[in-house]
């Protein structure tokens, strides 16, 4: 296998036509827009485009979130699988260390543009620090806190939070008969560790320690966790119905219906404007950062996004590279990002009016100075997993009335931490 | 019968030392022909067997004893030897990862018990009543039948529609038509998500029961009932003494498969509670994927999956053990 991807290499690097190369690429896709369709209409013409470059055919499939790990690790137990794929950045160093991808090193990023094309947040949640990137980044993501306009006029809310204790006050003002301050995605493993890690690094908390050992149960950790679960549990802010939320577009649809009027997401601009949702009628903030005496750090947002992989079972390298060249390209990095309301991963692209609106700009300020990325260690996959099942029960625990203190937090954070598998 | 047959054909084309006192004294060949052939017809059986079934749980039973995280996943060959070492941390109770199991397993007994006995009861009653025939049975009879034609997916996720707390029709009949709770309860969180996985399984579960009761009553003679009838026996005398005895090595069968399928149960808890179920409804197959799948450490999982399987073994040879010898004894 590995001579035969040397071999089609070399026949490939003379490009004096008549290659025996195969001149079609799979590629897997992640679900970015509104469904399954809206991704495929929206990166078709774009492969035709690159058909029409380079004479390569792309052969797209959009895999929907609740498979493409599954699948990607099927592909790589097996060895048969896509060329390209989209992975969710978070798994980089988790994935890297199934040595399934073709190391980006500054030869392959020079033929790219560079390393300093990038932009350095999204960069750096490629893989294991110090080792080369196993993917690039192509749409950059973070967290924001949306809110309703028209509702914090009629509670008579000027300003959009700007610190904890604002958010809770606000909330309490919006919640009335049937509507709710906030909405959550209760039961969404993934929604719920990355809060979980946004709120821990607010009170100085990191999953992982120095030598990458997992200490899920510190006591910053359980108060970060506990002040987002407080809005449910004690502020009352949240409807408690949240807590079943799990497919990962219900609280968005709360807050595109007018039944919350805050929500702290990632870039949903597609998803509201499918739901009937005009760009006038929302507002973008900042997720509140804590008070700078609180020892906590300056983070209100963590590095998401999602990058692009080569599986090194690809018998078409030079195609391949040749495919991740053309989306990080300048032109494509504007039109996909615009389609899909994320933020380019390279800094050529920025000149376009698209991403100086509002929304583009908050996003883009938050993903370059106040998020972190998660920590990119092999375990990072079991973090995710481990604790956002664990909040998914805290949530269940607060809907159903029951206490959330401190040692409850910690004794389930506990559990999960006894659960973790050590990788190597 | 068919050797026999075959017989003059191969009289011609056999040597003649192979041929004097067939009849009498058949040649060792000739047995083995004959008795091969069955052999040779299953044979394709068998091997598909071995490749579809066999050789995938030697491989799961392979697995268990390596360390198989996802730095060996592409080449499991280099991955290390780990012993009994997943198998220890199964079955350590002290550790999160053997409580859990170990609560799970709990769970899903005490499921698959309640789950099995409503399937059953339910199936019986159902068959039984659907015996005599009246009009509207044929309707009646498909109707029951529905839930096990469904696709499994698009009925449960049905369910879990019905379930949501503040849209879900559940909670409208109960709460808002029938005002049995101040509070819209949940049911896919929390306490109650045991209940809802359990009606969701009987109610997929129940029809195959009364499928196979209802063809195992077509069995049981009419003269019985009218013998019966004429001794002067009602109709729970007729269920007690000539019903129930006459079904039972349909219900010896029926109850084994409802059992392990109860037990095994992947689809039903998957559908409605996606990989993380609430510990109330934490039931094992699910348990057993999130902990190899999620947290990639599929040496473990498949010790887990060893583990099952002995288990579900044990309870088989036991339960047929136990209902065989009862059965000569009658």
């Amino acid at each position: 296998m590995l001579a035969a991807a040397v071999a089609c290499g070399g026949g490939d690097g003379g490009d004096a036509g008549g290659s025996a190369a195969p001149r079609t690429l799979t590629y897997w896709a992640s679900n970015q827009g509104t469904s399954l369709d809206n991704d495929k209409q929206v990166l078709q013409p774009e492969l035709d485009k690159f058909e029409k470059q380079t004479g390569i055919k792309v052969n797209v499939e959009v895999v929907p979130w609740a498979d493409l790990l599954n699948r990607i690790l099927a592909a790589t137990t097996s060895g048969k699988g896509p060329d390209v794929v989209n992975i969710g950045n978070t798994w980089s160093a988790s994935l890297q260390a199934t040595g399934a991808f073709v190391p980006f090193d500054d030869a392959l990023l020079g033929q790219l543009g560079g390393r300093d094309r990038f932009l350095g947040p999204s960069l750096a949640a490629t893989g294991a620090q110090g080792k080369p990137p196993a993917a690039v980044p192509i749409y950059g993501m973070t967290y924001g806190l949306y809110y309703n306009k028209k509702m914090f006029a009629e509670a008579g809310i000027g300003e959009p939070p700007a610190t904890w204790d604002e958010l809770i006050a606000a909330g309490k003002k919006l919640t009335k008969d049937g509507t709710w301050g906030l909405a959550v995605e209760g039961a969404s493993v993934s929604e719920n560790s990355h809060h979980a890690f946004i709120f821990g690094q607010q009170h100085g908390a990191d999953p992982f320690d120095a030598s990458g050992k997992p200490q899920f149960d510190t006591p910053q950790a359980v108060a970060g966790i506990k002040q987002y679960l407080d809005l449910m549990a004690v502020h009352k802010i949240v409807n408690p119905s949240n807590a079943e939320y799990s497919n990962g577009t219900e609280a968005v649809q709360d807050f595109v219906n007018r039944k919350a009027a805050m929500l702290m997401w990632q870039s949903a601009a597609a998803s509201f404007k499918a739901g009937g949702m005009t760009e006038d009628e929302y507002g973008l903030a900042p997720i509140p950062l804590p008070d700078p005496s609180s020892g906590g750090k300056q983070v209100n947002g963590m590095v998401a996004g999602i990058n692009l992989a080569i599986f090194n079972f690809t018998e078409n390298q030079d195609a391949a590279l040749r495919f991740v060249k053309f989306m990080t390209s300048p032109e494509e990095q504007k039109v996909l990002n615009k389609a899909y309301g994320s933020l380019p991963t390279v800094k050529d692209a920025y000149d376009d009016p698209a991403f100086q609106t509002p929304t583009i700009k908050t996003f883009q300020e938050i993903l370059a100075n106040t998020a972190a990325p998660l920590p990119q260690v092999p375990e990072e996959s079991q973090y995710e997993t481990l604790v956002g099942t664990a909040m998914n029960q805290m949530w269940a625990d607060a809907a159903n009335g029951k206490p959330i203190t401190d040692d409850y937090v910690k004794s389930k954070l506990t559990q999960a931490n006894q659960q973790v598998q050590p990788g190597s | 019968m068919v050797a026999r047959t075959a017989h003059p054909a191969r009289h011609d084309a056999a040597p003649p030392e192979d041929d004097p006192p067939r009849p009498r004294a058949p040649g060792i060949w000739a047995r083995l022909r004959r008795g091969g052939l069955p052999y040779l017809l299953i044979l394709p059986a068998v091997l598909l067997e071995l490749l579809i079934h066999v050789v995938p749980m030697l491989v799961g039973v392979g697995m268990s004893f390596l360390r198989l995280t996802q730095f060996f996943i592409r080449n499991w060959s280099a991955a290390p030897f780990a012993g009994l070492d997943n198998y220890r941390v199964a079955v350590d109770f002290d550790s999160a990862v053997g409580r859990s199991l170990l609560h799970s397993f709990t769970v899903t007994v005490v499921f698959t018990a309640i789950a099995v006995g409503v399937s059953w009861l339910l199936g019986t009653m159902g068959a039984v009543l659907m015996q005599g025939s009246f009009r509207g049975r044929g309707l009646l009879r498909t109707l029951f039948l529905v839930p096990y034609a469904l696709p499994v997916y698009a009925g449960v996720i049905t369910w879990s529609f019905m379930f949501q707390r503040d849209t879900g029709m559940v909670n409208h009949v109960l709460v808002d038509q029938l005002g049995l709770f101040g509070e819209r309860p949940f049911w896919l969180i929390g306490p109650n998500s045991f209940a809802a996985v359990v009606v969701v399984c009987v109610w997929r579960t129940w029809p195959f029961a009364f499928l196979v009761l209802m063809a195992g009553l077509q069995n049981i003679p009419g003269d019985l009932y009218e013998a019966s009838a004429i001794d002067g026996a009602g109709f729970w005398r007729q269920l007690r003494s000539v019903t129930l005895p006459m079904l039972r090595p349909v219900n010896q069968v029926l109850v084994l498969v409802l059992f392990l399928w109860t037990f095994n149960d992947f689809n039903t808890p998957y559908v409605m509670f996606g990989r993380a179920a609430p510990p109330e409804a934490d039931l094992i197959s699910v348990h057993i994927y999130q902990s190899s799948f999620v947290t990639w450490n599929f040496g473990s999982g498949s010790a887990m999956s060893v583990l099952l399987l002995l288990f579900l073994l044990l309870v088989t040879a036991v339960y047929l053990t136990a209902t065989s010898r009862r059965r000569n004894h009658a």
